[in-house]
């Protein structure tokens, strides 16, 4: 990991007692995040409720990726990220001091715009992260329910030695999110999974994130409005500050996504719902 | 839209005909072009192919099994064979390739990986490209000063180390690029799951690249196999075996294919140089075999 200054949050460390009582698994307030001078988003304060799908929608570039791979500190791995604010998962500031940003994602999956297998067998793909955590249990019963809920079970339980590469676009991103889901982590982090994929595989793994929700806590990332308005239950709506010479992120609005989207509190959010600038 | 139109000829074109017109002048130098590459690359395999014919002519007539199995005749004796030096050269080789693998492919993942901008990656890469180009007897030179004075003899480990020494640069650079190859989006995936650096290191990224790195490994195999200068005065050579009675002793001159080639091919004997002949057949097609083995692993991919 490259090294990293953080800068843990001023606001104070311990958890809210509001953020636990209402079901929010994740609350952030992200004052600014940088990359190297590049102030890349700021004044982002999202909550991720428990059992519910939090969709971020956005023109590019304005952060909306950012916010969420700072989730699972993913930008970690990027140098010259810097964050100035809080995470607060289950109560716990995951930019910590003393915070291991390799435990963080191990309770915060991930699953990524390409689908992106490991070049080995499919069994192997799955049960990869029960392999890390060193499961002790029965690997080949956790795989199949992995596969089952991710809904490829059926597609691929005679060919499980295959590489998990030899399977289809769609099928590949059910393999990552069946990878993702095996260990079962709490949150489940999904970043325009659908942008590299057909609309019938999409229309697939939609329906399996509306499963999902039933077992896992779900962010997705998607530039597709059509999309938030049909898996999303909370809407954020990230824009783009071009103000200060700078392309600089910002939360505009959130809130329950029928409420976004129909009756949107800020004028930006309207235009952008309807199409007025993308 | 009638088909009487005009068909609209892009700029530049000449003629609004879409046939073809072999002596226009571009389709001639198209042509030469053509022939110019067949040629070259005909060219290209005559070495190859001739230096086979060659071997197969003069050393395929000397083949048999005692060859194989027995050791390198003396003066005027007749018969005999090099199994001594085949042993040998597998020892010398083997030797070299437990030293360079391990060493290499972990410098590697530093390059690659751990701290592929910093001070000592920049030192690193830039030696082992000097290395790369460096004349194979200054490995022996090396070796002989640090393992031959040192212990006070020559051997197979002095001969071995020689040969790491050029082994390494090759297995350092292919492995370094073989990891370097492994997708972006594939590291994000391990780190996603929750890989430490070294779990995506060792689950994740030598697996991916493990082609790379074999194929690597075995053309630095099979070159040190044919190597000849830094073996002359590391590992020597010798008449009798390398293992006595199932006991192996290295800490003695040691055969190899290559010197035997290097020392009966200019014997004033007929037996010696058949032998010789026999030999370099058996050597060169020794290293086509790696070739032909690491170009198999290369293909292999999922």
């Amino acid at each position: 990991m490259t090294p990293t200054a953080t800068k843990v949050g001023t606001q104070g460390v311990t958890a809210t007692g509001e953020s636990r009582s209402n079901g929010v698994v994740i609350d952030c307030k992200l004052d600014q995040i940088y990359y190297g001078s590049f102030l890349a988003v700021r004044d982002s304060h999202v909550q991720i409720e428990k059992g519910k799908i939090t969709g971020f929608i956005g023109p590019s570039g304005c952060g909306k990726s950012t916010v969420l791979r700072s989730l699972n500190r993913m930008n970690d791995l990027i140098r010259g990220f810097r964050l100035e604010g809080r995470v607060h998962f289950q109560g716990q500031d995951v930019y910590g001091r003393s915070v291991d940003p390799v435990a963080v994602r191990r309770y915060i999956g991930m699953v990524f715009q390409q689908p992106n297998p490991f070049s080995m067998s499919i069994f192997d793909n799955v049960a990869f992260g029960l392999r890390l955590n060193r499961f002790k249990g029965a690997v080949a019963e956790r795989v199949e329910q992995a596969l089952r809920k991710a809904a490829l079970w059926d597609e691929v339980k005679d060919k499980l030695k295959n590489s998990g590469l030899s399977l289809s676009g769609g099928q590949q991103q059910r393999l990552c999110i069946a990878r993702a889901v095996a260990t079962e982590p709490s949150v489940l982090l999904m970043d325009e999974p659908c942008s590299a994929l057909d609309p019938i595989a999409t229309r697939r793994i939609e329906e399996l994130m509306i499963q999902l929700k039933q077992n896992y806590t779900i962010a997705i990332v998607t530039h597709n409005m059509q999309q938030a308005q049909r898996v999303a239950d909370v809407t954020a709506f990230f824009s783009v500050d071009i103000s200060k010479g700078n392309r600089t992120g910002y939360l505009v609005e959130s809130g329950p996504t029928k409420q976004v989207f129909e009756s949107p509190r800020e004028q930006l959010t309207k235009e952008y719902v309807t199409g007025q600038f993308s | 839209m009638s088909d009487d139109a005009a068909v609209m000829v892009p700029a530049g074109v000449p003629s609004t005909s879409l046939q073809r017109s072999p002596f226009e002048r571009r389709a001639l130098r198209n042509l030469l072009l053509t022939i110019g590459a067949w040629v070259a690359a005909i060219i290209a395999g005559i070495p190859l192919v001739s230096v086979l014919y060659m071997l197969i002519v003069r050393g395929g007539s000397r083949l048999s099994w005692e060859i194989f199995v027995e050791l390198p005749p003396a003066g005027f004796e007749m018969g005999g064979g090099f199994g001594n030096a085949l042993v040998g050269t597998v020892v010398v080789v083997g030797i070299a390739a437990l030293i360079s693998i391990p060493i290499g492919v972990l410098a590697a993942v530093f390059l690659a990986e751990l701290g592929p901008d910093g001070r000592l990656a920049q030192a690193a890469r830039f030696a082992t490209k000097t290395l790369t180009g460096m004349p194979s007897i200054l490995a022996g030179v090396f070796a002989y000063a640090v393992v031959v004075l040192l212990t006070g003899t020559y051997s197979a480990p002095a001969g071995g180390i020689a040969l790491a020494v050029l082994m390494l640069p090759t297995v350092v650079l292919t492995a370094e690029e073989a990891i370097k190859a492994v997708p972006k989006i594939t590291r994000d995936a391990a780190y996603g799951m929750g890989c430490t650096r070294s779990q995506v290191v060792w689950k994740v990224l030598l697996p991916t690249g493990m082609p790379g790195i074999l194929t690597g490994v075995m053309l630095a195999v099979a070159r040190a196999a044919g190597e000849t200068a830094p073996l002359l005065f590391t590992a020597l050579f010798s008449g009798y075996w390398l293992f006595e009675g199932g006991q192996p002793r290295l800490m003695q001159p040691t055969a190899t294919l290559a010197v035997l080639i290097y020392n009966f091919s200019g014997m004033p004997f007929e037996n010696q140089i058949e032998l010789a002949w026999a030999a370099s057949l058996v050597l060169v097609v020794m290293v086509l075999v790696i070739n032909v083995v690491s170009r198999l692993v290369g293909q292999r991919r999922a």
